[in-house]
């Protein structure tokens, strides 16, 4: 590492895409322990907090309705719409829940309540609720839906990349997702804007070797796609997971919070499928566009400023009411940077 | 055959202070606390104190599930009031427990809960002195909630303050993190694991006087109830002004609670324990204080967590990772949610 940062005479910046990398990072202070001109800046963060406020919105209106039952992951609650959250609006019919099967449990012991599933994460989570669904249609399930935020990694890498000014050198690849999508997904990535890709595990020695890798990528100018995961990650990934993804859900150009449009980064269920679908059930047609303006997430998300940079930092947006996903992740950068900096004061 | 069935649940009469609350006291309650000062009824119990430096708190309990492996509201609404008397540097004296019971309740749920209460109070030598029994509409409460109050006399070597911490203080803890916490929300959220996690709920009051008895000289003690070991200290930093550093590999952890927090999301530093006290402890004394500890059946597993280092402006708990890495110890946000990624 402190090669890399000698040769190339200039900070590197490399972004963890994933939140299971993030909150590694962050639990086993991985950051002090590199080289000063080693930044690592942290992705979108988890699925949950990129979901967009119009999402919540919808979610919250539909939790609103005394017929339904409102299924979903515990971090979920805490994400704000434009006028508060599941947690804070605490709704007796907002259920959590550990997964998709548990939702469709849910359903099958409130046959008169419609259980509308919170259907978000990443590619890990995306077959389950594939299968959830597919298990409904055989069980003939009516009072089961999704309201589906499920997005896919790659072109959210795509678009921070695309990002003009954008100062990220390399990507820090989730072993997980991989394992699903197969290391070819990150080919167009490397061809194109010649960033290595190194997929790692979420142990704190993979972090720091997944790191190691990309410095002598970077060093040697030498992009590539390197898997260091334990678990098998194929070139092309899990083929059967992918089926069940493609057989229910298409890409559209779905909001992430904070970073507005993403062509081709969220999922919704196919057409085929629209009586699972809980936007075209409940007379929604589509997820309206969110209103953060002042957040700059997605500038500190490519590294283009720092969160103390946003105007909105330390006064309208903090970890306890937060705006963009930068601080509803509690290990995002301007959330880190809230706590962090307390420290940096102390320290000057 | 109908008669008796409706017995067995609680009625709204229950608590309205007629026949069947007289009935409800002497064939539920009584029975599992009989002790000289209750039997007598009175409107307020009269005790005689062995001294006249006296401790008194209150804390109320609403925990779901009512019973978890390890224990149950009875038993931790005794454990979390006399351990909270304990950390104060009282010798506990006497305990006030009042119910809070929805109407519908199952009677012999309550005698249940109740004989457990009692036993936990005898075990900890303390008497459940006085209490109060009401009955709210169904819907109005969640089954059962509990709160006590308890009082306690100083005890003469307990000289607790934040204001006596001061640097190279050691910080001991008597076991394992997070044991209560992971428990509950497992069996909350339905997950079995092959070795079942078990709570650690336990009444201090013994451990505690042991290590006071000693002389040691322990400056500051707290249990780390909810918020974990992570709220306990991050209050001894803001109310003495010192950084406290806590040592990750040295932190006691059962395997099987470890497994639980990770694939839940939780960091267990934030997770509640119901049998755990943190000391701090004159550098001098902190090997003494352990091994105290580690004599008493409740300190098998007690360690030296961390230390107390400079006085600061804006005084942190910092950890010290496995990997030589550091990162801030957050005061915990207030609720445990599990993550999915
Ligand atoms: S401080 Fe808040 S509003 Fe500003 S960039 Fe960060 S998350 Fe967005």
């Amino acid at each position: 590492m402190d090669q890399a940062c000698e040769t190339l005479g200039r900070q590197i910046n490399i972004m963890e895409v994933c939140g299971t990398h993030t909150v590694s990072i962050f639990r086993n202070g991985i950051r002090p322990t590199l080289p000063r001109s080693l930044k690592l800046l942290s992705g979108p963060g988890c699925p949950v907090c990129v979901t967009d406020q119009g999402y919540i919105d919808i979610m919250l209106e539909i939790a609103d309705r005394d017929d339904c039952i409102i299924a979903t992951y515990g971090d979920m609650i805490r994400v704000p719409g434009k006028d508060g959250s599941l947690e804070k609006r605490a709704k007796s019919n907002v259920k959590l829940v550990l997964s998709s099967e548990d939702a469709i449990k849910l359903a099958e012991e409130n046959p008169d309540k419609t259980v509308v599933f919170v259907a978000v994460g990443f590619e890990t989570t995306t077959p389950a609720t594939a299968v959830a669904i597919k298990d409904a249609a055989e069980k003939n399930l009516d009072n089961f839906c999704i309201l589906s935020g499920h997005k896919l990694v790659i072109p959210a890498m795509d678009a921070l990349l695309s990002e003009k000014n954008h100062k990220i050198d390399a990507f820090l690849c989730p072993g997980h997702v991989s394992v699903i999508i197969g290391t070819d997904a990150y080919k167009p990535i490397v061809e194109t804007y010649k960033r290595p890709c190194v997929v790692a595990g979420f142990e704190p020695m993979q972090v720091i070797e997944g790191i190691a890798e990309i410095c002598r990528q970077l060093t040697n100018d030498a992009p590539e796609v390197i898997s260091m995961y334990p678990a098998a990650v194929t070139a092309t990934g899990n083929t059967t997971a992918w089926q069940i993804i493609n057989t229910f859900f298409q890409p559209y150009d779905g909001y992430w919070r904070g970073l507005g449009k993403i062509p081709g980064g969220t999922l919704r269920l196919k057409e085929e499928y629209a009586k699972f679908d809980a936007m075209k059930r409940f007379g929604f047609n589509e997820i309206p566009a969110e209103d953060l303006t002042g957040c700059r997430c997605g500038e500190v998300l490519c590294g283009l400023i720092d969160p103390a940079d946003c105007g909105m930092f330390e006064t309208k947006c903090t970890p306890d009411s937060p705006v963009g996903p930068c601080m509803v992740s509690s290990e995002g950068a301007c959330s880190a940077w809230y706590k962090y900096g307390r420290r940096r004061k102390r320290r000057t | 055959m109908t008669d008796s069935k409706k017995e067995n649940k609680i009625l709204l009469a229950h608590g309205g202070g007629g026949r069947l609350t007289s009935h409800l006291i002497e064939k539920t309650i009584l029975p599992a606390f009989s002790n000289d000062t209750l039997d007598k009824l009175t409107d307020a119990a009269s005790l005689d104190l062995t001294s006249a430096s006296v401790c008194m708190t209150t804390d109320s309990y609403v925990v779901k599930p009512l019973f978890f492996n390890g224990g149950d509201i009875g038993k931790l609404a005794v454990c979390g009031t006399v351990n909270d008397l304990a950390v104060a540097g009282a010798t506990p004296v006497a305990l006030s427990l009042s119910l809070i019971i929805e109407e519908g309740f199952d009677i012999d749920t309550l005698e249940k809960i109740l004989a457990s209460a009692g036993a936990t109070a005898k075990q900890a030598g303390i008497d459940i002195v006085t209490g109060d029994t009401k009955v709210v509409e169904k819907g109005a409460a969640d089954g059962l909630f509990i709160n006590t109050a308890g009082l306690g006399t100083r005890h003469e070597n307990a000289d607790i303050d934040f204001d006596r911490v001061t640097k190279t203080d050691k910080i001991i803890i008597n076991g394992t993190l997070g044991d209560h916490g992971m428990t509950i929300i497992s069996q909350r959220e339905g997950i079995k694991f092959d070795s079942p996690l078990q709570s650690d709920c336990a009444v201090l009051s013994g451990l505690i006087a042991d290590v006071l008895n000693s002389g040691a000289n322990v400056k500051f003690m707290r249990d780390p109830t909810r918020g974990g070991v992570a709220a306990v200290l991050n209050e001894i930093a803001a109310a003495s002004g010192f950084t406290i550093e806590l040592d990750e590999p040295s932190l006691p952890i059962d395997e099987t609670v470890r497994a639980a927090a990770d694939m839940l999301g939780f960091d267990l530093l934030d997770i509640a324990n119901e049998g755990k006290v943190v000391f701090v402890v004159d550098e001098k004394d902190a090997g003494k204080v352990v091994d105290i500890c580690k004599n008493h059946e409740l300190g098998k597993k007690a360690a030296i967590i961390g230390e107390v280092l400079d006085k600061e402006e804006s005084p942190v708990v910092e950890l010290k990772t496995k990997i030589g890495g550091r990162r801030i110890v957050q005061m915990p946000y207030g609720r445990d949610l599990p993550r999915i990624c």
